[in-house]
């Protein structure tokens, strides 16, 4: 995998598909101008997050005319975006499309809602049922939506898959302004303390480039933290976005880099997904006799 | 370090932001607030004033006949040194033609009537001026129900909602706000010789570091004791959280229908913008 992946960090306007839509031609715009081959917004970038009882208004179909016009883009930069997604039994999902040549090459459904705290996911939204790795003529990308990487089996499988990158797509808010979490170069946010040690761990666990791409703005009183990062196969950051505004980070990700962290430390090689499916098993078979 | 101490760099911004992309959602560049002379409206002002530009910041100083005079100079000495616009109106006429002809002696009664007098001149400069009421109320405040409802406690954004007393110290340091407005004890100023302190009967400090602990952190009532709080104050902050939790909400509506507004029919206020 040598390709350019920009991960875009937009503000989207709350329940307002037409004008993030429009947002998301002009960043198509401006990547294709710059030849990067992918680009990657946030969750629910097409219709910013707190939805509540907007959620069925702007739900799309996997046809719907909004995703077309992106798909018609897909030929110039490979692209993944956030939307609420109706199926065609109902449901309503928090997805992440993938398009790439003109064809929707796959989704990815939130596997883990949130219903604490702030958050109501669960209340509005079916959960995802699958962890799928999208072939990209680019590389092997395993995608992720948030509150999917606090959870271990979605890397774990992404990392038996053998991906390329994680790209995880994110809504989430700037929390924790404690003088205890200052960083040794400024001010820092504890949520995205926690952000780039979930980056950090995970790259080192799977060796694959990890992709996080976050949005900005506010949403009644909450504030979307940005600080999209990329972290390379051997645990170091490959970039990061300052700050709380809009704005794009470009990362060049290499097989170089892959090749040689896998190498070097050859833990899939080592990996022994059998034993763990046996465990696993037997643990649930006990806890189905309970 | 102490556990409450914040990154003011970090909030200062987070709320300057807050207020101009709250404010500019809703079509304002504007803002009015009570300038009361105290440390809270001092806060507030400050970040409204680096959010809006001073030239677009209204702070109104209200003062009632028994008002401490020390309270005006030190509003204005604030309004000064961030060089906001600043409006006097003398609330004792309209609150005496209430007071008065009612014969209010109560002095819980007297000061909420004041509050809410502050709040019609407020909610009017908004009309007026088309800005929007910035508030002033800390989370110390919010949690004790120390506020009047649909008085001081009345605002459409409110920076200081999640900062505890101790916080807004802090911030009020990092604003370099006048050091009159953060050396003297903090008062309602509703009738003379108040204190919060002393009306509350405890401490700002005792009430952030214990309610940090509950609320935040949610420590129990048996980690609370270990981590020191005594359990008399703890039990009455809890009562005191309880009992005001209906000034933190909007007023209860009987559910009749299949959707019912504060129950079921759950938008944002950023749906309407």
């Amino acid at each position: 995998m040598d390709c350019t992946i920009r991960l875009a960090q937009v503000q989207p306007t709350l329940g307002d598909l037409e004008r993030n839509l429009a947002l998301h031609h002009a960043a198509i715009d401006e990547a294709v101008a710059t030849g990067v081959q992918v680009l990657v917004f946030p969750e629910l970038s097409l219709t910013g997050y707190f939805l509540k009882d907007q959620t069925a208004d702007v739900a799309l179909r996997l046809d719907a005319p909004e995703l077309r016009s992106l798909a018609e883009r897909s030929g110039e930069v490979s692209i993944a975006v956030g939307f609420i997604e109706r199926d065609p039994s109902g449901r309503l999902y928090n997805s992440i499309g993938f398009f790439e040549d003109g064809l929707l090459l796959g989704v990815h459904r939130k596997v883990h809602l949130c219903t604490y705290g702030m958050f109501e996911e669960g209340r509005d939204w079916a959960a995802g049922d699958r962890f799928r790795p999208i072939a990209s003529k680019h590389g092997l990308l395993g995608f992720l939506i948030c509150e999917d990487m606090w959870h271990l089996d979605g890397a774990y499988l992404y990392f038996v898959d053998g991906v390329d990158a994680i790209v995880c797509c994110s809504a989430s808010p700037a929390r924790g302004v404690a003088e205890s979490a200052r960083g040794s170069d400024g001010p820092e946010l504890e949520s995205n303390q926690v952000w780039r040690n979930l980056h950090e761990g995970l790259a080192l666990y799977t060796r694959t480039w990890i992709l996080y791409s976050n949005r900005v703005g506010w949403e009644d009183g909450v504030l979307f933290g940005g600080a999209s990062r990329a972290v390379d196969p051997f645990g170091a950051e490959a970039g990061r976005l300052e700050g709380l505004d809009p704005g794009h980070l470009d990362v060049a990700v290499t097989d170089g880099a892959l090749q040689r962290a896998r190498v070097g430390t050859p833990l899939r090689r080592d990996a022994n997904p059998h034993l763990f499916l046996r465990e696993l098993q037997r643990r649930l078979e006990i806890e189905g006799e309970d | 370090m102490h556990p409450l101490d914040i990154q003011t760099d970090l909030a200062a911004e987070m709320l300057t932001r807050f207020l101009r992309d709250e404010a500019g959602r809703f079509g304002f560049d504007k803002a009015v607030l009570g300038l009361s002379g105290g440390i809270d409206s001092a806060v507030s002002c400050a970040l409204a004033a680096r959010a809006f530009g001073p030239q677009n910041v209204l702070g109104v100083r209200m003062p009632y006949r028994t008002s401490n005079p020390d309270s005006e100079t030190d509003a204005l000495e604030v309004a000064e040194s961030l060089g906001v616009r600043t409006s006097r109106v003398d609330i004792t006429p309209m609150a005496d033609g209430y007071l008065a002809q009612e014969e209010i002696e109560d002095r819980t009664r007297r000061g909420n009537v004041m509050a809410r007098a502050r709040m019609v001149v407020l909610y009017d400069h908004s009309a007026a001026e088309r800005a929007l009421v910035i508030g002033t109320s800390n989370k110390t405040e919010l949690l004790l129900g120390y506020s009047t409802q649909f008085g001081d406690a009345a605002s459409a954004l409110n920076p200081l909602g999640d900062l505890y007393k101790h916080q807004v110290f802090a911030l009020a340091r990092h604003l370099e706000l006048p050091s009159s407005v953060i050396e003297k004890p903090p008062s309602a100023d509703l009738f003379e010789g108040q204190s919060d302190e002393a009306d509350l009967g405890f401490t700002y400090a005792e009430a952030d570091a214990a309610l940090f602990d509950l609320v935040d952190r949610r420590l129990s009532p048996g980690e609370m004791a270990a981590a020191g709080h005594d359990p008399e104050l703890v039990q009455q902050l809890v009562r005191r959280i309880r009992q005001n939790q209906y000034k933190r909400l909007p007023p209860i509506v009987a559910k009749l229908g299949q959707r019912t507004v504060g129950l079921d029919f759950r938008y944002l206020r950023a749906w309407g913008t």
